[in-house]
């Protein structure tokens, strides 16, 4: 579905004369392979690169070395461009910056009547969507009443309209509380798992990452650790080097194993520690 | 000295449509708390904090700061404003200087104060929200998101408040820089007796630092006690939106099957204290 291949991004800066002043890699040799229908987290610091490698998978960016391709289609060929943009879709942090309609379904139908949709198409792309992300009851409710979770799933069902097939969420959830996070969740993972879209979540709660396939950490624009969130999450000190850390059970489990409690290691959930405890007894 | 909130209420819109976003709040804020306001989004957190400095007026019912009405017509609002510093929801937003520190003296300088009093405070403040000193003289655009948001917080600081009150400060930070601004946070409390009011969406980070959690819901407050208090309501937490740290939801689901451990625990030091007391207890 999209496949990175030894991408570097520099960000350039230049002065009043457009003389270079300095330049910052970004991006540092990245290598990924996503399959279709495939959770992938990515994880890091503030600054550690995510949001531009983001920013390449539906072509905001172009690669200053190396190549990006989204199903099959080569990122820095401008005539793929829309092709792109409409397989790989983008949801942002803030959900105010990102709803144009002032109704939640024209909102939704924006994007596929941007692409020259017929009409009778649209409002069934609009139904389908709305009821994807479990927000057809508020189809014609201001985009202004709706709570930030609720928000949030009406930019992502503007995405599902326009029938990508990858969805990019870059820090969605960062902005909501927990039960829109929650509802957020459960819309995304509805999606993959149904409807088999690619899902690409950059999030720093690390609760969301263990339903993820495969967990991406990046620092300093290049992926240092790689594999399915039980691996990633059993190397605790690890991340804690990485300015990331694990959820509070990982965490507590980790502890108690160092204490000498006979526990396996890259517990995800209170469910599992939970057995593992009661295995103690 | 306190803040006293006393049958505060708020009502905005026209006559034909008429919101009530704060309903009946009182409540007394002591020197040298640290306060945790948790609620979903739209439940009243954000309007009833910018009542505290003055940003927002009640309709009805009275605010004391220091013994005194805020709403008393010889009332100095901007002391007010200097003494009850608001951090507000993604505060990098608001930086405009073309220097961090030229950012951080605005305050005070705006306060009256002069050019040395000023810098001085914003030197002392940038310190305190460790801001490495590389950084005072570049541009704020060239700050990564951890450190914008130390700058902006720096700027209020600068001001020297007795009241921080802080709306979500922690929002898309990564888990370092999070623990580290609420660990600076934690030193302003205890070193200068700062009253810290923090509203979060992370029970985690109210469990770690607040000495007493206001729930709010609906534009009123439904919960007003310790955190081990107020999250050993789990399933009510849940029904507004809200939810417990995940350790105590451990510590809860562990109990019900049988676990001699308290189900109170809200940090992860604590529950491994609790469960390395009992499963040593059991070894001998």
């Amino acid at each position: 579905m999209i496949k990175i291949k030894n991408l570097i991004h520099e960000y350039i800066r230049r002065d009043e004369e457009e003389n270079v002043v300095d330049i910052k890699k970004a991006v540092d040799n990245v290598n990924i392979d996503v399959k279709p229908g495939e959770f992938v987290a990515l994880l890091g610091h503030n600054g550690s690169g995510k949001s531009t490698l983001a920013k390449h998978i539906n072509a905001i960016l172009y690669p200053t070395e190396g190549t990006v391709w989204v199903n099959g289609m080569n990122t820095s060929a401008e005539e793929n461009l829309w092709q792109i943009r409409q397989s790989a879709g983008m949801v942002f942090q803030n959900p105010d910056n990102q709803i144009i309609g002032s109704v939640v379904e024209e909102d939704v139908g924006f994007g596929p009547e941007n692409m020259g949709i017929p009409t009778e198409e649209i409002w069934q792309r609009v139904e389908e969507s709305l009821k994807a992300v479990g927000m057809w009851q508020y189809r014609k409710k201001s985009p202004n009443k709706l709570s930030g979770g609720q928000k949030q799933r009406v930019a992502i069902a503007g995405v599902v309209a326009m029938h990508p097939k990858c969805i990019i969420l870059d820090e969605a959830t960062a902005m909501l509380d927990p039960s829109g996070r929650k509802e957020v969740l459960r819309a995304v993972r509805a999606l993959n798992q149904v409807e088999k879209v690619t899902i690409i979540h950059i999030t720093h709660y690390m609760e969301e990452v263990i339903y993820a396939d495969k967990v991406f950490v990046m620092d300093k624009g290049s992926v240092v650790m790689e594999g399915a969130p039980r691996e990633i999450f059993s190397r605790v000190e690890e991340l804690q080097k990485l300015r990331l850390d694990v959820p509070q059970v990982t965490q507590l489990a980790y502890e108690l194993k160092k204490s000498g409690l006979p526990i396996k290691s890259g517990i995800l959930t209170v469910e599992e520690l939970v057995e593992e405890l009661c295995k103690c007894r | 000295m306190s803040i006293i909130v006393d049958k505060l209420n708020y009502v905005y819109g026209d006559e034909a449509h008429q919101v009530q976003a704060l309903q009946d709040i009182s409540i007394t804020i002591p020197d040298g708390q640290f306060l945790g306001i948790i609620g979903h989004t739209g439940s009243g957190k954000s309007t009833f904090i910018q009542h505290l400095n003055g940003l927002i007026k009640a309709s009805s019912g009275s605010i004391f700061y220091n013994g005194q009405d805020i709403y008393d017509k010889d009332y100095d609002i901007r002391q007010l404003r200097s003494k009850v510093g608001l951090v507000f929801q993604y505060p990098e937003h608001q930086l405009f200087e073309a220097e961090v520190f030229q950012d951080v003296c605005f305050g005070p300088k705006n306060l009256g104060l002069d050019r040395k009093q000023a810098e001085l405070k914003a030197f002392t403040a940038l310190r305190q929200t460790g801001v490495p000193e590389d950084l005072f003289y570049v541009s704020p655009f060239e700050l990564s998101g951890g450190q914008k948001r130390r700058v902006a917080i720096a700027g209020v600081l600068a001001m020297e408040p007795e009241v921080l009150i802080l709306d979500e400060p922690t929002a898309g930070l990564d888990p370092k820089g999070r623990d580290e601004l609420l660990n600076q946070l934690e030193k302003l409390h205890k070193e200068r007796n700062m009253t810290i009011i923090l509203v979060s969406h992370s029970m985690e980070d109210v469990a770690n630092y607040a000495d007493r959690i206001l729930v709010m819901d609906k534009g009123r407050i439904l919960l007003d006690q310790t955190p081990k208090e107020v999250f050993s309501h789990r399933k009510e937490l849940e029904e507004m939106g809200l939810g417990v740290p995940q350790v105590t939801c451990l510590m809860q689901e562990l109990k019900s099957k049988g676990f001699p451990v308290a189900a109170d625990v809200t940090t992860v030091q604590e529950a491994k204290t609790e469960l390395l007391k009992y499963f040593q207890v059991k070894g001998r």
